[in-house]
């Protein structure tokens, strides 16, 4: 399937006097997809959706809307639709007023925006029904038309959240841009509104971009993830690709619930590999369990029993700590007893020592 | 030695902490303020050893005389035209000093600076300045006017001139104040709404400043209002080192006049009628701004 692109940005650099905060970025967002840019903070993501929205300049490179360079376009002019982290609703507007912002500035002229003079403008009592009409469509979806006549100050962060959403709905950009939109919300609220999100994708159709800390949000919600490390985009591709085929060390260590197992050559594991002398293995806890004849051998240290599983804490005759998961009815031995640990093959992953890169298993 | 209950113990710590301030209040406001209002019923003048009732007769000579007309005419006036000019300049130049910083940083801090200066100079000393630039024929003003091809004006003793000068040196000292205070209230809001209004399509211009820096700035802009009101409510240096509320009271202000009533003619009855028809007008502005502006600016 060959999406056409909406939004592709071609080397983009940015730098902040010396810091150079974004370095020869290329990401290609195809339409109707839904991209999450994970990373830490300070990694550049933020900037590179800023730079999506046309709210800051890249220093060198392009930006392409549908093929087209948009540089000098303003985030208007763009239609794309942005949704902050902090909301950033009007406080004196009603959420309907927040909602119809966008579309009021388009649609009607200054003088028709004013409050009762604005009725006698010719044209805007069709503009004005347009607007109604659209808003409540919007605030039907979201669940919002009771709320209509609020202000902001009355609302909990998740309705806040709705009409951030609202708002970026009723225009009908080709693109949503969200800037971890759910990092203020509480645990529970968050894994609802992921929900929420991932049918808002479903419904509208067009693309998103989501910026996320949070590797599982990014996991799953996203079809295409582009991890972002340092400024660079360390690879990007779907959630799957980057589980099972991470590109670098850092995507490995980034991505998966549990953090990756990395074995040095010094540690001294040479059962594992042939190349475990020359390479970094990197193995996920989800991989590693215990095995009657498996090829590693472990003293255990920590059990922690969640249920369906158990997060096993050893340590290996070389010092180096391992993680490994056990199935739920796993008798746990006592501590400090050695347990044999096995893999599949097919599981392992080599990084080069120096660069990070991965190196293809060949066996 | 019983123990009191910790409600009690609770209650005496909060008298502690309110008491004393609350009773100095007592004893050096209201109660004066009491005696004010007392005294504006009597004819009593400073040193005399007795005073009668009269009732309303010294508000009925304030309102009623031409002199009072014109002072209370004059304090009106003064105030009309001070309070927009000096808000809306100061909100004018708080704006472009605010956008200044961020290509001109040092030239922004000077000029703040600049500003602020005659807020922080004495306004006496600055008065005696403002006779030299004001002066009919060696001053700087009539001078450029002269040189432009304008007519010379007598600013502090035309009758018909002398209420504008005082209110423009007003504006001038109160514009660097206000400005501060409107600064403020720029760095405190939060930049991802001027965000949202750039990707709304109210970035630019009118639609920027009247979708988030005016209605953010709703409460800075009560306080300097009430502020600005309060003192040019209270013009009284100017006045008194400039004009002597001349020429023949043409810029007479309430509390020139109550200055001149009572420490100068000893009247300390009429001068606490003027006393509390001065503070009536503070009250019943400051209350109708809190009334109806307050409401407007908080978005709840």
């Amino acid at each position: 399937m060959t999406r056409s692109p909406v939004l592709e940005l071609r080397g983009l650099s940015r730098r902040f006097g010396q810091t150079a905060v974004l370095d020869d970025i290329d990401i290609t967002v195809p339409e109707g997809s839904f991209t999450a840019l994970l990373g830490a903070s300070g990694c550049g993501k933020s900037t590179t959706l800023r730079i999506m929205a046309g709210l800051d300049r890249p220093t060198s490179g392009r930006v392409l809307l549908h093929g087209e360079d948009v540089a000098g376009k303003t985030a208007h002019e763009r239609n794309v639709a942005m949704v902050f982290q902090s909301y950033a609703l009007y406080p004196h507007l009603t959420v309907f007023q927040n909602m119809a912002l966008p579309l009021t500035m388009r649609h009607l002229s200054s003088l028709g925006r004013m409050p009762l003079v604005g009725r006698l403008v010719p044209g805007s009592r069709v503009a004005r029904n347009l607007i109604e009409k659209k808003v409540s469509e919007a605030a039907d979806v979201l669940g919002l038309t009771d709320l209509l006549d609020r202000k902001p100050s009355s609302l909990s962060g998740g309705q806040k959240q709705r009409v951030a959403l609202g708002r970026a709905m009723v225009r009908d950009p080709v693109l949503f841009l969200l800037d971890e939109p759910l990092s203020n919300l509480d645990a529970r609220l968050r894994v609802k509104m992921r929900a929420e999100l991932v049918a808002l994708h479903r419904r509208t159709g067009k693309a998103f971009v989501y910026v996320t800390h949070d590797q599982s949000e990014a996991m799953a919600m996203a079809d295409q993830i582009v991890v972002m490390i340092g400024g660079k985009v360390a690879q990007s591709g779907a959630p799957r690709d980057l589980y099972g085929r991470p590109a670098s060390m850092g995507v490995a260590t980034f991505i998966g619930h549990n953090a990756i197992n990395l074995f040095l050559p010094d540690d001294g594991l040479h059962g594992l590999h042939p190349a475990a002398d020359r390479a970094v293995i990197g193995l996920r806890p989800e991989h590693l369990s215990p095995a009657a004849n498996g090829a590693l051998e472990a003293r255990l240290e920590t059990a922690e029993y969640l249920g369906s599983e158990i997060i096993l804490g050893l340590r290996c005759e070389s010092g180096t700590e391992i993680r490994a998961i056990a199935s739920g009815d796993y008798p746990i031995p006592a501590p400090g007893s050695a347990i044999r640990l096995g893999f599949e093959p097919g599981q392992l992953h080599l990084f080069d020592r120096q660069s990070g890169k991965r190196i293809e298993v060949t066996s | 030695m019983r123990r009191l209950s910790i409600a009690r113990r609770e209650a005496l710590t909060d008298l502690w902490l309110a008491g004393p301030a609350t009773t100095v209040m007592l004893l050096f406001v209201f109660v004066p303020v009491v005696i004010v209002a007392v005294l504006s019923f009597t004819d009593y003048q400073f040193g005399a050893g007795s005073f009668a009732w009269i009732g309303l007769d010294n508000y009925a000579r304030l309102f009623g005389s031409t002199l009072g007309q014109r002072a209370i005419a004059n304090t009106l006036t003064y105030v009309a035209i001070v309070i927009p000019l000096s808000v809306g300049f100061g909100l004018a130049v708080a704006l472009g000093l605010h956008r200044m910083m961020a290509w001109a940083p040092w030239l922004s801090h000077t000029l703040r600076t600049i500003y602020f200066l005659p807020v922080a100079a004495t306004l006496v000393a600055m008065s005696v300045a403002w006779q030299m630039v004001l002066h009919p024929s060696l001053g700087v003003v009539n001078q450029t006017l002269a040189s432009l091809g304008g007519t010379p004006q007598d600013w502090l003793s035309d009758r018909g001139l002398v209420l504008y000068t005082l209110a423009a040196i007003g504006i001038w000292q109160t514009v660097g104040y206000n400005m501060v205070l409107f600064l403020a209230g720029l760095v405190a809001i939060p930049p991802e709404l001027y965000d949202a209004a750039d990707v709304d399509g109210a970035g630019h211009g009118w639609s920027r400043f009247s979708t988030v820096t005016w209605p953010m700035l709703g409460p800075t802009t009560l306080f300097v209002l009430v502020v600005t009101a309060t003192n040019a409510f209270r013009v009284f240096e100017t006045v008194a080192t400039l004009t002597r509320g001349g020429p023949a009271f043409a810029s007479d202000t309430l509390v020139y006049a109550l200055y001149r009533e009572g420490f100068v003619y000893f009247k300390a009855g009429y001068a606490s009628a003027i006393t509390m028809v001065f503070f009536a007008f503070l009250l019943v502005l400051t209350l109708a701004q809190f009334r109806i502006v307050e409401k407007r600016v908080h978005y709840r």
